[in-house]
Parts: C-alpha cells; structure tokens; sequence
C-alpha cells in the first residue's frame, strides 16, 4: 500500500518553497535576459550580477545554517519560561478562568516566545522543504551570476564546489524517497541486532550439527562461521554483498556432498545441517542488504558536508578577491 | 476459664496499634492481636529502605503513636517505642479464627485454640489477607520463606520457587541470574502469569537457567544437618514422590482474602464487588452491634487515615464526642460557601439536594467531600469547555448552569441544569472529550469530584451506580440522537433499554443475526467489519458518543455487518421496535438515521476500495482502538535518523520516552513504542500518590509527586512507561558550543544512584507551545501524531 496519508518534504504545505524556489529562478532569469541583450555581459561585476551573488550568498547560509539547525533540539529553557506563564496560581487572573489569547500571546512576545518564533523554528520538515528547494534554484542564480564565464580561479572553484554539494544533495533526494521504503521491506519487523544474533544461533547450531560428519564437512561448516561477513569496511557495506560468501559456498557444496556420504543416518544429519545453512544465507543476505541500505541512505553526508564547508571557505575568499580586485 | 478484655483489637497495622496505644492511654483493659510474629505486618514486609508516605498531607494527624513520612526501619522503631511506653497488651502469633456474639459479650476464638471474651471488638485487620503457606509440614522452617526482599542476597545456592503466578516466576526469574533455580506450579500450564513474565519464563527455560516441575504438589520439608544442602523438599510429581535438596525455598502462594473471614464474623458487605467495603456507621460500627471495623478493611488505605480511625474508634467505644480529624479540612472545602455554616450543614445539604448521593452513609459522604473540591464560580463562569479532555464530575450543590452543545444542523442548543443535578459523566465513563461547553449561572454551587474518588464511588455504591445510569441513559439519548426529543417519546425509548458491556474482540451483533436494537456506544470503541471471499475487512472504526446498528432498523433486512469491540466497551441498546415506533412518528430523526444510512453506504464502499483494511486491523491489535493520540510512523519516509528520540530526550530531561526502533511494522506504517493516552489509562488504575492525571488538552501524564512504585510501568500493557532518574547535563565541547547543540545529557548514571527513580512517560510535550518535538524533529514529515478516527477516517 502507497497510500500518502500527508505531504511529504518537497510538497510541505502545498509546495510552498518549491514555489518560491521557482519564483526567485524565474525573476532572475527574466533580469537576466532583459540586461544581457543591451548591456552586454552581466556577470558578477554588473549590478545584476552583483544583487543575484549576494542573494546566492545569502542563500547558501541559510542552507549551511540547516545542518546546524538539525542538530539543534528544542531548548529546554524555553520550555521553562512556557510553564512559568502557563502556570495559573502566579498570574493575577483567577483560577479557572483561561488566560484571554491575546494576553498569553503578549506576554510570550515579550519573552521571545511564540509558535512562529524564529527560535522555534517551525518543524524541521519545512526546513529540509526550504534547503532542497532553495539549493536547486542556486544551480540557476550562481550560473548567472557568474554570466557563463569560467576559468582556472577561486571564483570558479567556489561555483564548482557548489555544483558538487548539490549533486551530492540530489543523490541524498533520491535516497530519501527512495530507500527507507525499501528498508521496510527488507527488515520488517526485525532489527539488525536480532538478526545478527540469530546467525551467531544457527551458527552454532550447524556447529552441533556438524560434529557427526566427516571432517570434510566441519571444515565448510568452521570456513563458513569463520569467513562468514557482514558488513566491513566503507566499500563492502556499500556494496551488500560478500563475493564468494563461505556460507553460501558450503550449503552448495553440501548439497554436492549429499550423493558422496550415504553412511547410515549421515543423510539426515547432512539435510539438517543443510537447512540451518540454508536459513543462515537467507538471514545474511537480509543482513547485509540493511547495512547496505542504510550505507546508501547515509554515505552521500559524508560528502555533502565536508564539501559545502569546503564550499563556505572558497566562497570567503572568492567574496575577499573580488572586494580587494574590483 | 478464659481471659477477659473490655476491647480486644485485632490487627497491629496502623489502624489497630492507634486504636490500643489510646485504650492504653485510657488505661482500659485491652489486648491487641497480631497473627504474625511481628508489629505491622505490611509495613514490616515493605522493602528495606523503602520511604514511607504521609498521605493525604493535608490531614493532621490525631494518635497517640507517632508517625511522619520517613524511612520504613525508623517508622517501625518508633511504633515499637512508643507502644512500650505506652504498655500496650501486645500478643503476637495470635491468629483470629471465629468471633461470636455481640456487644458486651464477644467470644473470639484464636487458631491456638484459646477464646477470649470482650465487650467490644475492633477489626483493623486490612485487606492483605493472611499469606498462604506450604500447608504441609517443615513450612515454618527458617529456609522456608514466603516473601523475596532481595534476589540478589543468595548466590550459588539451590533455590526451589514455589507458584505459578506472577510472584513465583518474577521472583524465580530474579534469582535465576545467581543461583540454580527449581520453580514448582501445581498446575500443568503457567497460565496464571502475566504474558510478558511467561515469555521471559520460557526463554530461561529454553536457556536452562530454570527448571520447571509442574501439576507437582509439597508434600513435605526436612531440615538436614549433614551434606550441602540444608534441606529436603519432597514434592509429589505425577511421576511420584521426588526428594529435592535445596539450600532455601520460597513460596509465593498468594494470600487469602480477609472477606470470606469477615463474612464469618456476622459482617454484611453491600454487594459482591471485590472492592466494596463493609457498612459502617459514623463512628466505624458495623452491622453487628460493638464490632468496629477501620482502617483498610473499612476503605481507608492510607495510613494517616487509618491511625486517626484507631484514635476516634476508642473514644466513640467510651460515649467521647470527637470531631473526626477531617473535620478541618471539610470545614475548609466550604469556607467559600456563605449559606453553609457548619460541615454537618454542608453534609446535610449535599444529602438532601443530592438525589444521586442519596444512598451514601455520613461517612462516605465526608469522604466524598474530602476528595473533591467546593467550587463557586461566578456567573458566566466556564466550568469546562466543549472538547476539553477534563473528566471530573460535577454535582450542583445550589443554583443552576447552562450546558452548551451543538445540536441539529451545528446549531447551539443550551439547556439548564438546577441544584440536584450532575453533569460531567460523559466524559468520566467515556475518557474522551467533553461534548459541550458549561457555564456557570447565579449564585451556583459545584463539587467538583476527580475521576478516580468517583469511579471508587460508583463500584463500591450501587445506589449511586444506578441513580447515574437512569439520568445518563436519557441524556444519551438526547445528545446521540437528536436534542429535540419529547419527553414522552424519551420514556418510550427508556423502557426496556439496557446497558451492556463487551470486552476486547467480543461481538456485539454478527452479519445476518436479526436486528435486535440500536447501539449507542457509552464507552470504548467498536469497528465495523464485513466478509469478503472469507476474509475479513473492517468498513469502519466508530468511537464512543456515536451510535452502531442503525442499518439493519433502517433497511428492515438483517445485519449488513459484524460489530466488534476494538476496547473494553460499554453500549446501552435501544429495543429495535420502539425505535422504528419513534422514527416514523419523528420525520426529522428519521432523516438524520437516513443521512446515516447513506453516509455508512458511502463510507462502506470507499473502505471495501481503499484497501487499508488489513491496516486498521493491525492497529486495532496495537491497542490503536483505546488511544486517543498515538505515536505512528510511516516508514516509507523515515531515513532512521532517530531525531525524533534525541528530541525527546532533549526536553525530557535526558530520558527518550519513546523507542523508535521497538514496536510493530505493517506494510511501511510503523508503531513505535511510546504512549497512546489511552482513553482510560491503565497506568492510573492503581497509582498510590494519584500522580497520574490528563491534561484538559488530552495528554496523560506523571505529575511530580510520582513515588517511583513502578506501578504504572507493570499496568501499561504497551510497554511505554520507564523507570529513570533525572540526567544531569554534561560539559559540552567547544565544537558543540560553536555549532550550538544543546546540553547534552551524560550517559545513566550508576547502580548507586538509581534510587532516586520515577516513572516517566511520554507526555506530549505538554507546555510546549509548538507542540512534540519528536514530530517537529522529524525532517522528512514520517513521524505523526495522530487520534485513530481521524487516522481511520484517512485511511478507510
């Protein structure tokens, strides 16, 4: 079922970024379209240029301010001064009675607090909104500004690093609506850690199982708990699977072996073993497809951020070069 | 020739050691009995250590021992000094079996086989019955224990746990970390344990760290002098006898009701109710004439109120006029009252324009006045508003309030309520909103009850119980309705209505059955589910204050569907004729039912398309059904970056109250474990201190004088309730100062300081004005907060 029971981030309250997104990229093209034909070029140097790097400066701190945001909670003193003025026995009107709107929304005024507050901060759903939006509409407004011209300098550094930590952005877009869903189909209602804690059971119960079979079989059986991974390194985990999985190799050749040792109750003993490593696969593959899928929905950070500071550096000294060259 | 006693007190609890300390005052000739070897037998089995209360704090102490809030070791010293100073006649190990006759001339006989006669009896003997034990021989062994303080004083011993129930295997699976544990049920199947304690049974079964004997029954326990273990338990198996050597063994084998014991006294309880008290007059006799009963046993749990019962109960048994030590306070409730001058003339008033608490004893009245709060607002005055979550209920001492709600078409209809009359009920049984807005009138008077002095009323008085019912089967009638009924139609659709009640999953009417009525839903809520191929599909999720069964008396053919309780629900259902009589006299009811019809017709349809049925059904296995807010997630767009946890946790002190990755999953909609402010909460069921309230707004939460019994946390059946400590906030770093994370808090502290331990709970973030910060934290909008008709009403 795929039911959207709400708005997600691109749509949050009716598109509302996503509109003004549109409508500042709009406004800038037509000043664009309407200086270039008659004056010329309408780079930076221009007053157009000049208005259309200040707004994608401004901008781009308000998309690094984000980040910061995010890791920003609700600050527990204002919830203190809330309670303080919720709290009826200390306010001069009568108890029961409720505080009038509007002397509760004044005296919130006075101390900085209200739903709207910019120290609120709305929810964070209608920031993420903001930074997708307005960072996709910077691809236009620093193009602009830049008015085509590139070269081997800081200010095309600057738009290059730009360029990247949006392109990082839009895999991070993609891995938003695309892998949490597939999370939940892949994990259910298990967690990693129950999962992990399984293999490690069957892992011993194949041990068990083992011990009355040939050695041929015990040292499948020790290679596949041994050599067995999940996760691993940045790569590894990225990739969500193990090539030449020890486990996968010896349910195989078990299987193989199935025809070899017809012993007396060896059979039995080869078709359990061969069922736990079975289920033991099953359970890896599971494993090692969250660890993956959680990988790809959080590397793509790792890029994101240390290059949009990189990109604030560039940007500083692109800013400094221009005043002291003008 | 036996020993002679003008009054003989039994039981050394709180109530009993009062009530000798000040016959021993007195200098009358007196002896207190204690079945067990010790002082206040409850007291003296709480934990060690345990901080005892003072409640109601309000309520001055009257007695001639002393006590305070303080530590358990120090309020039993006390006792102890203070009945010695006193020379109180103590007996210990002296168990009542029988007591006979009647003032001036009681014979009690003792399980010694010893009687002794007295002119007047006092019970105080409480409502924790007498522990069961072995009932074979050796069970008074030193090594036979029959309460566990500290599981983690035994290591490396043999431990036999004997009992099934909850006691026994919490008790086993505590000792099972450090010792060998055997655990004894005289049943085949644990199926007297909680579901949670039999699972984690199980596991330690499975593990080998308890063994299990079962349909196995003591037959005997010997002390050994040589060898290992100090002792022999013989059990008889179905295998036969087996002898098992063990270092001690503990049985936790309940205890037995004192009612029954009383009943054999000659004492009259009002009805069959497990929770109803004995009557008693004003000065605590009962029906059997020189037999008082306090304390407990009498309805008074705490222990101020009991002590000041023991004190008031030697002086009424002398002819001494005492004013009850609660007179203050009731004097106090009334003070804002003018035309009220005295408690006696407040009681009297309440009694005589009270219809309602008509039934009650002067007693239960005072008690009822204690509980609640004399409010006289001002005219004009709101006294709660339409959707408020308030659940209080209101008498009308004097002069009248308007009740505003909304009627046909949204059209306010006000009525007026006069002295004598109640409001407020709806939302007390139903826990939902309030569904209208009352102001006050002139001059009016209100007692405001809370919810749970007035839900201990109603099961322990069946007079109030009913008179409640007649008044509130026509007001629901009236608001489901229509609000224009005439009276006379109004009498025609009472009689033979009835109230019924459902539990969980129980069915109140099948596809097919023939219509019997319409059901209005009181309490809880129902869904509406249908066949299809086979399988079943739920069409709907109707709520308290609506009504079900309509279909069926409007079409005349047969239930169209089954109706289901989603939660414990109470109907009152409406005889089908008397209903289509009232229809077809009434136009405009009847196309209010039509509009129904159509709309159900329509809703049907869109649910049996929709698909979310299997959705609904596993909500309603989550306890959705019973929410009034709840937690879900919609996984398809939760990147698992649990800021909705750190959030919590940063307004809350450092604990998360919520457990984003525990919980169900259906499809992509998750339920994470965190409160759903049940409509009636079970964490509130049995909080000692009342710590647990809702919020006008709806949110349950714990208030500060939470005591940390972890009652709450065993009552929640989801598993939302910890036990922590407040977290104090760590350095942050500089880097944390430059990118302005809040403080943080440091990790749990250590074993040691776990004693300052309280409940918490998800509250909402209540007094946060933009509202919970697990949803405002969530960047990509997965987390709700959601009430499951609002949610059904989307999805279905």
């Amino acid at each position: 079922m795929s039911t959207m029971y709400r708005s997600n981030f691109l749509s949050f309250k009716n598109y509302r970024y996503f509109k003004l997104s549109a409508l500042v990229m709009g406004i800038a093209l037509l000043a664009y379209l309407w200086v270039e034909p008659a004056g010329g070029q309408a780079y930076g140097g221009t007053w157009l240029g000049y208005l259309l790097g200040i707004l994608s400066t401004l901008i781009i701190f308000l998309l690094m301010w984000y980040g910061v945001h995010k890791r920003r909670t609700p600050k527990v003193m204002d919830r203190r001064q809330y309670d303080r003025s919720a709290r009826r026995k200390q306010s001069p009107i009568p108890a029961g009675a409720e505080i009038p709107v509007r002397q509760r929304r004044a005296a919130d005024r006075r101390k900085g607090i209200s739903k709207t507050s910019w120290r609120f901060g709305g929810t964070l759903q209608g920031w993420l909104s903001s930074h997708v939006h307005l960072g996709i509409s910077l691809i236009v407004l620093a193009t602009l500004h830049a008015g085509f011209e590139f070269g081997w300098n800081v200010h095309t550094l600057s738009y290059v690093l730009m360029l990247l930590v949006i392109a990082s952005g839009f895999y991070g877009l993609y891995a938003y609506m695309n892998f949490p869903r597939q999370i939940t189909q892949n994990i259910g209602e298990d967690t990693l850690a129950d999962m992990l804690l399984k293999i490690a059971e069957l892992d011993e119960l194949a041990r068990i199982r083992a011990l009355g079979l040939p050695d041929e079989v015990n040292l499948l059986v020790l290679d596949a708990r041994q050599h067995t991974r999940v996760g691993g390194n940045f790569l590894q985990q990225l990739s969500g699977v193990q090539p030449h999985c020890p486990t996968a190799y010896a349910a195989r050749q078990i299987l193989n072996l199935g025809e070899k040792y017809i012993a007396d109750d060896q059979p039995k003993l080869l078709r359990d073993l061969y069922a736990v490593l079975l289920h033991k696969e099953k359970l890896l593959i599971r494993a090692r497809t969250e660890i993956m899928l959680k990988a790809r929905l959080e590397f793509w950070l790792y890029l994101h951020v240390p290059l949009s500071i990189a990109l604030l550096a560039a940007l500083m000294t692109h800013v400094l070069a221009v005043f002291f060259y003008w | 020739m036996s020993e002679h006693f003008k009054i003989v007190i039994v039981g050394s609890g709180p109530g009993g050691l009062s009530a000798a300390a000040r016959a021993a005052e007195h200098g009358i000739s007196h002896v207190l009995l204690e079945a067990s070897p010790h002082l206040a037998n409850t007291i003296h089995h709480y934990q060690k250590g345990k901080q005892v209360m003072a409640e109601p704090m309000r309520l001055p102490l009257r007695s001639s021992v002393n006590f305070g809030a303080g530590m358990r070791e120090n309020i039993l010293q006390t006792w102890h000094e203070n009945i010695a100073g006193l020379s109180v006649n103590l007996r210990l190990n002296a168990t009542v079996s029988t007591i006979s006759g009647m003032r001036g001339a009681f014979q009690i006989g003792l399980l010694s086989g010893e009687t002794i006669t007295a002119e007047f009896v006092v019970l105080a003997i409480g409502v924790q019955g007498n522990i069961r034990k072995l009932g074979v021989h050796g069970e008074d062994l030193a090594r036979v224990k029959y309460q566990l303080d500290d599981p983690d004083e035994f290591v490396n011993e043999t431990i036999v746990v004997v009992g099934g129930g909850d006691a026994g295997v919490e008790n086993a699976l505590a000792l099972s970390r450090h010792n060998r544990v055997i655990l004894l049920n005289r049943q085949e199947e644990f199926s007297n344990c909680k579901e949670a304690n039999f699972d984690l049974l199980m596991a330690a079964v499975t593990e080998g760290k308890i063994e299990t004997r079962v349909s196995t029954r003591a037959e005997r326990v010997e002390e050994l002098t040589e060898g290992d273990f100090p002792l022999d338990f013989v059990v008889q198996t179905p295998q036969g006898l087996e002898q098992i050597k063990c270092h001690r063994i503990f049985a936790r084998l309940g205890a037995n009701p004192p009612r029954k014991l009383v009943e054999s006294f000659g004492v009259l309880f009002p009805n069959k109710d497990l929770t109803s008290v004995p009557q008693l007059s004003e000065q605590y006799e009962s029906n059997v004439p020189g037999l008082y009963i306090v304390g407990a046993l009498a309805g008074y749990p705490l222990i101020k109120q009991a002590m000041n019962q023991g004190y008031e109960v030697i002086e009424y048994i002398l002819g001494n006029p005492v004013e009850p030590a609660d007179d203050g306070l009731l004097r106090e409730k009334f003070a804002d009252v003018h035309n009220i001058h005295s408690v006696s003339e407040g009681i009297a008033l309440l009694r005589d324009n009270q219809p309602l608490l008509a039934s009650l004893t002067t007693l239960q009245l005072r008690e009822f006045i204690l509980d609640s709060k004399v409010w006289v607002p001002h005219s004009g005055e709101i006294i709660f508003k339409r959707n408020d979550y308030s659940n209080s209920f209101f008498s009308i001492l004097s002069g009248q309030v308007n009740i505003q709600v909304v009627g046909k078409g949204d059209v306010e209809v006000v009525f007026t309520l006069k002295a004598g009359d109640f409001f407020g009920e709806m939302g007390l049984l139903s826990g939902r909103r309030r569904s209208g807005t009352v102001v006050a009138g002139e001059n009016c008077v209100l007692v405001e009850t809370p919810r749970r002095s007035m839900l201990k009323l109603l099961s322990s008085a069946t007079g109030v119980q009913r008179r409640l019912d007649e008044v509130s089967l026509k007001r629901i009638i009236r608001n489901y309705l229509d609000s224009s009924l005439s009276d006379s139609e109004l009498e025609h659709l009472v009689q033979e209505s009835q109230f019924k009640q459902y539990a969980v999953g129980e069915v109140l009417f099948n596809e097919g059955d023939k219509a019997d009525g319409l059901y209005m839903i009181r309490r809880g809520s129902v869904t509406v589910s249908h066949l299809v191929a086979g399988k079943e599909v739920v069409l709907a999720y109707v709520s308290a204050g609506n009504y079900v069964g309509e279909m069926a008396l409007v079409s005349n053919n047969p239930r169209s569907a089954t109706v289901k309780a989603a939660s414990p629900t109470e109907v009152v259902l409406l005889d089908a004729e008397r209903v289509s009589a009232v229809l077809q006299r009434n136009s405009s009811i009847r196309g209010k039912i039509d509009g129904r019809y159509l709309e159900r017709v329509r809703s049907t349809e869109a649910a049996l398309s929709s698909g979310a049925s299997g959705l609904v059904k596993f909500l309603m296995e989550q306890g959705v059904g019973e929410a009034t807010d709840v937690l879900l997630i919609d996984y398809s767009r939760c990147v698992r970056c649990n800021n909705c946890e750190v959030a919590c946790a940063d307004v809350h002190d450092g604990t998360s109250r919520l457990n984003r990755e525990a919980g169900p999953t259906y499809e992509q909609i998750h339920v994470p474990t965190s409160c759903r402010h049940c409509e009636h909460p079970h964490c509130m069921k049995d909080c000692p201190p009342d710590a647990i309230h809702r919020s006008v707004n709806g949110e349950v939460f714990i208030g500060d004088n939470c005591v940390g019994c972890g009652n709450c946390q065993n009552n929640c059946p989801y598993g939302v309730i910890q036990m922590a400590v407040k977290k104090p906030y760590r350095q942050r770093s500089v880097w944390e100062v430059i990118m302005g994370v809040n403080k943080v808090a440091s990790p749990a502290p250590e074993e040691s300081e776990q004693s300052g331990k309280k409940a918490v709970k998800c509250d909402m973030c209540k007094g946060i004005i933009a509202g919970a910060a697990c949803v405002r934290a969530c960047p990509t909008g997965a987390a709700m907060r959601v009430s499951p008709e609002v949610f059904m009403g989307q999805v279905l």
